[in-house]
């Protein structure tokens, strides 16, 4: 029998990036929050220390920050005439577990979305037709970047991001990336250094007529106090970013810049190794009453509150939704249904040249760090002449070379041997990265339900995944590996190899955590979970939060916009919700 | 780029931590002071590979990645020790592998779908190899010449040589991920021994922090490795590592945030 506590005002599922931005925006208009999170309790004094903290084999192969898949992973195939079957060690995504969630061990990578991104539909109609979308479900957003810039810009000096404006209110800014949307100003601390292989970008990509710009960063350039009083250090370009914690108070993550400020308000209280089994409706089914828990001791509590945020990381939502029967579920064989709908990912298309002659030092560098271009991202270019839509942004980054997982050698080189360590040793530093992040549109048979067979550490149905990449994005990789090839050149690379991406998606390779789309957000109930305000069409006091909410995936990291969405949905719950609850749109 | 004194950077990385910054305030010897011992001795013994096992791995380790004039190969840098420790370990022993049923033959995008953990898969691969290898050769893997040893591991790897118990590819890329693991990973887990797989490729190390020299463009980093022991315990202190003024940053940091936290 589960214990009943206590109400609260609100309660958030998870502790990472949205679950601390719901808890500081709703303490600070005062609020009661209990944040319940499955993991640990950490932050950068002491658990973030040098030098334990540095170990590439603890943190970045064994997964020491990862979600555990002894307790909970999910189920797979590329095709729903294949069986699904569990994922047993997690590798082709590493969704986060304990406080912060992945927003402790992600580089930092901050984009705003951009306009074309939330439109993606209408805009192709509009401009190739119908018959461009080739079977893609892509949907628009219901929500625009004008509408969204006020909560970007929020979030960046929140956040403490990094970077170069290129557009300021529609006029262009040299240096900065001329294809964003408009923003208000300029970003609160000046962009990363450069590193000398984002250097060799930067003169190659002008010398073909690209607009090179720094990568926008939450490793933060200096010394910063956010608008709440959150304090940052400084990036060391320490090169243990990604999978690793910052010991300098530099990346900023849920700990940084959000968590501490709700603590302060005395109005929250967060609970670790609190596991949330499912969400309890009342007999209306059209109000969420409490959230079922499990602690270590495996006693089971029941939490009542006004206000339920679903924002445990977009798998985990999407999970919870089914398991709790909220929503109705995602048929593909009819394409009706709103719960897994449109899950979609990132893809990838990677590249490495080698230098006989030149030194990079590639083990100096930061998450984030990295020259990018985006001529050739969503609509940025004309895709008439293109046999898919969107795009992909391209970047050199120099995210840190530690040798377990970084020692490149020349296409045709054996796998292990006296070649190949020859091989290692010789250009381990003598070569450079790039990679294009390219969007991934929506299709009928890419979706996320509940598998029948498999089930986790609590009981409950593994979380299905039906995937595989389809002509847009096998299209787009071949366009993008063109176009890594013309840099590389550019360059005068040594050795250029650029491999695209073909066949189907493999579960096993690391591409990017960037998982999507499953309770969508847009303005029909019909072929969107959640309101633009990210509220749940069928119960009211239900909010969910994260990635789950895009309808398909843009050629950037979701992080920004995400974040911005949540800033978005707080000013709404406060500012109308709470006053007067009910269905907001 | 020899600024920064890698001494320095010891002692701070000594203070940085909770228990460091009371001994100060109590007026004891900080840490890397104080720890001017002798290396420990290193860690030698097999705890669960048998005899006939140690010597397999340490013949195939050693053909994966053989010594050469950048250094020593996996043998000489002690990867067998760290295969056996992980083998011994929560790895080894299957923590973190989701390990419920039902087991069924995957396509290659599901990834690892057997019934074993990663001592099983060893102990069921080594023996399944060595069977082939007497019946092909009349002798076990590790008393192969060693192109004969190259012939088997590349049938295991591409699977043309079929173990009974075990597809012989998911044995060969375990064998081999693992012995790069060894070879680069901190030689805290027994593995590359006096940091040989980071002299070779020209890895600073943990004592890592680098703005200062970041933007000193093709100019070779060149210091003496260092790994987290040398850190904790203070031990042969090369100046010449960058890693700075950034940890007296980090202290500063600290003691400004816990003032707003309180
Ligand atoms: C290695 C890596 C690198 C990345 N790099 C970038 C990048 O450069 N740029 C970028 O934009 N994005 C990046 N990301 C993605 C980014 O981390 C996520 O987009 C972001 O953290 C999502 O925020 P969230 O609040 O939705 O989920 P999270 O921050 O993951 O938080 C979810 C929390 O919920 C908890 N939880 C889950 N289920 C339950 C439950 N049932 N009960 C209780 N608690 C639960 C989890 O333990 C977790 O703490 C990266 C991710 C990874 C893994
Ligand atoms: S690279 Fe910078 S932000 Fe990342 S962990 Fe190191 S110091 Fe922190």
């Amino acid at each position: 029998m589960a214990t009943k506590l206590k109400a609260v005002d609100a309660v958030t599922i998870g502790v990472g990036w949205t679950g601390g931005i719901i808890a500081a925006e709703l303490t600070k208009a005062g609020y009661h929050v209990v944040g319940l999170e499955r993991g640990e309790y950490r932050n950068t004094d002491p658990d973030f220390e040098v030098p334990q903290i540095h170990d590439e084999l603890a943190y970045a192969v064994r997964h020491k920050f990862m979600q555990d898949p002894a307790q909970d992973t999910y189920t797979f195939r590329n095709d729903a005439r294949e069986t699904a079957l569990p994922i047993r060690y997690l590798s082709g995504f590493l969704p986060g577990t304990g406080l912060g969630g992945a927003g402790v061990h992600w580089n930092g990578q901050t984009w705003r979305f951009l306009p074309w991104d939330f439109e993606t539909r209408s805009a192709t109609i509009k401009r190739y037709g119908e018959a461009k979308l080739n079977g893609a479900t892509s949907q628009d957003w219901g929500i625009t970047y004008a509408e969204l810039e006020p909560y970007f810009d929020k979030f960046e000096y929140m956040a403490g991001i990094a970077g170069k404006a290129g557009n300021i209110k529609g006029s262009i800014h040299p240096g900065g990336n001329p294809f964003e949307g408009p923003r208000s100003r300029e970003y609160p601390n000046p962009p990363m250094k450069t590193s000398y292989a984002g250097m060799l970008t930067k003169e190659a990509a002008k010398k073909l007529g690209y607009h090179p710009f720094p990568q926008p960063s939450a490793n933060v350039t200096r010394p910063y106090t956010n608008p709440d009083g959150a304090k940052f250090g400084a990036c060391v370009y320490c090169g243990y970013c990604e999978r690793f914690a910052c010991e300098m108070f530099a990346k900023s993550s849920p700990q940084l810049a959000v968590l501490p400020v709700a603590m302060k308000t005395g109005r929250y209280e967060l609970r670790t190794f609190c596991n949330v089994t499912r969400i309890n409706l009342d007999s209306t089914g059209k109000r969420a009453v409490s959230v079922t828990y499990v602690d270590a001791q495996g006693r089971e509590f029941e939490q009542p509150a006004e206000m339920i945020f679903l924002t445990s990381f977009i798998l985990n939502n999407v999970r919870t939704l089914l398991v709790s029967n909220i929503g109705t579920r995602y048929d593909p064989q009819t394409g009706e249904g709103v719960v897994g709908r449109n899950y979609t990912y990132q893809m990838n298309t990677g590249g490495t040249y080698f230098f006989n002659k030149k030194v990079f030092n590639t083990f100096m560098g930061s998450g984030a760090m990295g020259v990018a271009i985006d001529e050739f991202n969503g609509d940025n270019f004309d895709h008439t002449n293109h046999d898919f839509i969107g795009g992909a942004y391209i970047l050199v980054s120099t995210t840190g070379a530690r040798p377990i997982q970084y020692h490149p050698v020349p296409p045709g080189t054996p796998h292990w041997g006296a070649q190949w360590k020859k091989q290692v040793v010789r250009y381990y530093n003598r070569a450079i990265g790039i990679n294009a992040s390219g969007g991934v549109q929506a299709y009928r048979h890419n979706y996320l339900d509940l598998d029948p067979t498999y089930r986790d550490a609590y009981g409950l149905p593994l979380l299905r995944i039906t995937f595989d990449w389809g002509p847009h994005e096998l299209n787009q990789s071949q366009f993008m590996a063109t176009i890594l090839r013309k840099i590389g050149h550019a360059m005068n690379a040594d050795i250029v190899a650029v491999s695209p991406r073909t066949g189907h998606y493999n579960s096993t390779i690391y591409q990017s955590t960037h998982n999507i789309g499953g309770a969508i957000m847009g303005t029909d109930p019909k072929t969107s979970a959640v309101n633009k305000y990210l509220q749940s069409w069928d119960v009211h006091n239900l909010f969910v939060l994260g990635a789950s909410a895009f309808p398909q995936n843009s050629g950037y990291n979701p992080t920004g916009t995400l974040c911005a969405l949540a800033y978005w949905n707080t000013e709404h719950v406060i500012k109308r919700y709470i006053k007067n609850p009910g269905p907001m749109a | 780029m020899g600024e920064l004194s890698r001494n320095a950077f010891l002692k701070l990385a000594g203070v940085a931590g909770t228990a460091g910054a009371v001994n100060n305030a109590l007026g004891q010897p900080a840490p890397a002071e104080a720890a001017a011992k002798p290396p420990a001795r290193e860690l030698q013994a097999f705890t669960f590979l048998t005899p006939p096992e140690q010597r397999f791995v340490e013949a195939a380790i050693e053909r994966l990645i053989p010594a050469d004039s950048s250094g020593p190969g996996a043998r000489e840098a002690g990867v067998a020790y760290y295969i056996d420790q992980q083998l011994r370990g929560a790895w080894g022993t299957g923590a973190r592998q989701y390990r419920q049923g039902p087991w069924m033959a995957g396509t290659p995008e599901q990834g690892y779908q057997l019934n074993l953990i990663p001592q099983q898969v060893y102990r069921i691969g080594i023996a399944a190899t060595n069977a082939h290898c007497r019946q092909a050769y009349g002798k076990t893997f590790d008393a192969l010449s060693g192109a004969h040893q190259d012939d088997v591991l590349h049938g295991l790897e591409s699977g043309k040589i079929a173990l009974a118990e075990i597809p012989s590819k998911t044995f060969f890329s375990i064998l081999l991920g693992n012995t790069i693991e060894g070879y680069f990973a901190d030689p805290l887990y027994g593995g590359n021994r006096n940091m040989a797989g980071w002299r070779a490729v020209g890895f600073p190390g943990v004592a890592a922090a680098y703005a200062g020299v970041i933007e000193k463009y093709n100019v070779p980093y060149k210091v003496k490795p260092v790994s987290i022991a040398d850190v904790e315990q203070g031990l042969d202190p090369d100046p010449g590592h960058a890693a700075d003024e950034a940890h007296r940053q980090r202290i500063a940091l600290m003691h400004a945030r816990q003032q707003t936290e309180a």
